[in-house]
């Protein structure tokens, strides 16, 4: 069962909440480091290693910290990780470092680690939530290193530095700049849209599929990126730890159909055979 | 590039923060709000008052503490953690302050200060300040130029799709596919202010 439970955490970081693909979280980064593959990866991973290590110690300290001052303890959290991150890459790989400049400290504001701490670490024991951000944090890394591989191709040919594309292939040098940032986002969104309008016509739930903070900012604080520092309202009158509940509830139930939906299918397919 | 001594180190510095390498444009930083309040040229000149105003404020503070406590205490590698408390802190502050003392201002700029409070913007400006070793004065110009450069993307954007409202637009491109090729196009218009310095 605990088994289930991590290689659950894992896939579904990696694929069915995958955080930029899915829930399009944390596009400030996606954005701005993804001017090749090789820089995705080392934002990737470096995000993944704080995302890995803040949800394990926010879930170890969840029965502690007060509700109501929860968004600073997992801020200073978070700001620890990541200083200790950006001290060890300063001494180890300068050369990442200074390739990702400010972009290393402003891990701290990234959604994807305040959003899975509010609305997984917080409620879940300590093991599911380090695999839970390992999941997350690979998701994310590959979502960067594809992201900045299809930038770097069209943008010089190459791939993490290795010539690929045929000689009469003329770089689109805009792909490195940021307005390609820009147009590859775009053509991501409106791949994510066709597919959730496909979905939403078979019936199944879409609601999870955010797409670059699409609607106004109030829903970008739902998820955790925008949040007042010290939240007055008490527990239970809480909105956001509702909604949470709420949602973890329904996606317990989306499981439950998808899986017997799936299920079904299979037969089908099977039967087609 | 140093401390501004001269006015042409000023005006060199003021264009370059605010157009040159603008902070959404360029930078990347303050996407969420960019694109988020972007739908009504009203709105977006009311998130651009109110970045404009906690940024300024917020490099000034964060100057303050950075000369005169990290620095002493030699606790510089404390710096994310200390800015962003106190950035978040200093925002919910700022709201309290103008709900109870100004309240014609908190009118105006009161709905957006929430959204601001952990907004990369902010720390993005907080630490370049630090690492590129401006002064206190320095950094609240560098701090101000850099929101007015949010505040100048955000105003032309909102513009744009205002206009674009009622364009026919392929399906899948509606929403916010067509708001993030507008930026783009932005983006390749702002390249062309790097022949400026």
């Amino acid at each position: 069962m605990k088994e289930n439970k991590i290689t659950e955490r894992l896939f579904n970081g990696l694929l069915k909440e995958n955080p930029t693909f899915v829930l399009a979280l944390g596009m400030c980064p996606t954005l701005a480091v993804t001017t090749s593959a090789m820089n995705g990866l080392g934002m990737g991973l470096t995000t993944m290693v704080v995302l890995a290590l803040s949800n394990l110690i926010i879930s170890l300290l969840r029965e502690f910290i007060p509700n109501r001052v929860r968004i600073p303890a997992f801020i200073v959290i978070v700001a620890s990780f990541v200083t200790m991150v950006q001290l060890l890459l300063e001494a180890y790989l300068p050369s990442l470092n200074t390739a990702l400049g400010v972009y290393i400290p402003l891990i701290v504001v990234n959604c994807i680690i305040l959003g899975r701490a509010e609305s997984y670490a917080y409620h879940n024991p300590p093991l599911p939530s380090l695999f839970d951000g390992i999941g997350m944090g690979l998701g994310f890394s590959v979502a960067l290193t594809l992201i900045g591989a299809v930038r770097e191709i069209l943008g010089t040919g190459n791939v993490f530095g290795f010539h690929i594309m045929p000689a009469g292939y003329t770089p689109i040098n805009i792909f490195v700049l940021a307005p390609g940032a820009f147009f590859v986002l775009a053509a991501l969104t409106a791949v994510q849209n066709a597919i959730k309008k496909k979905a939403a016509a078979k019936g199944k739930d879409v609601s999870k599929v955010g797409s670059g903070c699409t609607e106004d900012c109030s829903t970008c604080g739902d998820k955790g990126c925008t949040k007042r520092f010290y939240d007055a309202d008490a527990p239970e009158k809480n909105p956001v730890i509702n909604e949470a509940k709420e949602s973890e509830a329904k996606e317990s139930e989306v499981k439950e159909t998808e899986a017997k939906e799936e299920e079904s299918g299979v037969k089908e397919e099977s039967s087609n055979e | 590039m140093n401390n501004i001594k001269t006015v042409r180190d000023l005006f060199i510095l003021l264009v370059g923060s605010s157009l040159v390498s603008n902070v959404v444009l360029s930078q990347f930083l303050g996407l969420c709000p960019f694109l988020g309040v972007s739908k009504k040229i009203k709105t977006a000149a009311g998130m651009g008052a109110a970045v404009i105003f906690v940024i300024t404020l917020a490099s000034a503070v964060a100057g303050v503490i950075y000369k005169f406590i990290l620095i002493p205490f030699k606790i510089t590698y404390l710096q994310t953690i200390v800015f962003i408390l106190v950035i978040a802190a200093l925002v919910q502050f700022v709201e309290m302050f103008l709900k109870k003392a100004i309240p014609s201002l908190y009118e105006a700029l009161g709905v957006y200060l929430p959204l601001i409070t952990t907004n990369c913007a902010v720390l993005g400006v907080a630490l370049t300040n630090v690492q590129k070793n401006y002064g206190i004065g320095t950094g609240v110009v560098n701090g101000f130029a850099t929101a007015l450069g949010f505040t100048i993307a955000i105003v032309i954007l909102a513009g744009i799709r205002e206009k674009m409202e009622h364009n026919d637009i392929p399906e899948n491109f509606k929403g916010m596919p067509s708001v993030l090729l507008t930026a783009g196009l932005m983006a390749i218009a702002f390249c062309g202010f790097s022949g400026l310095l």
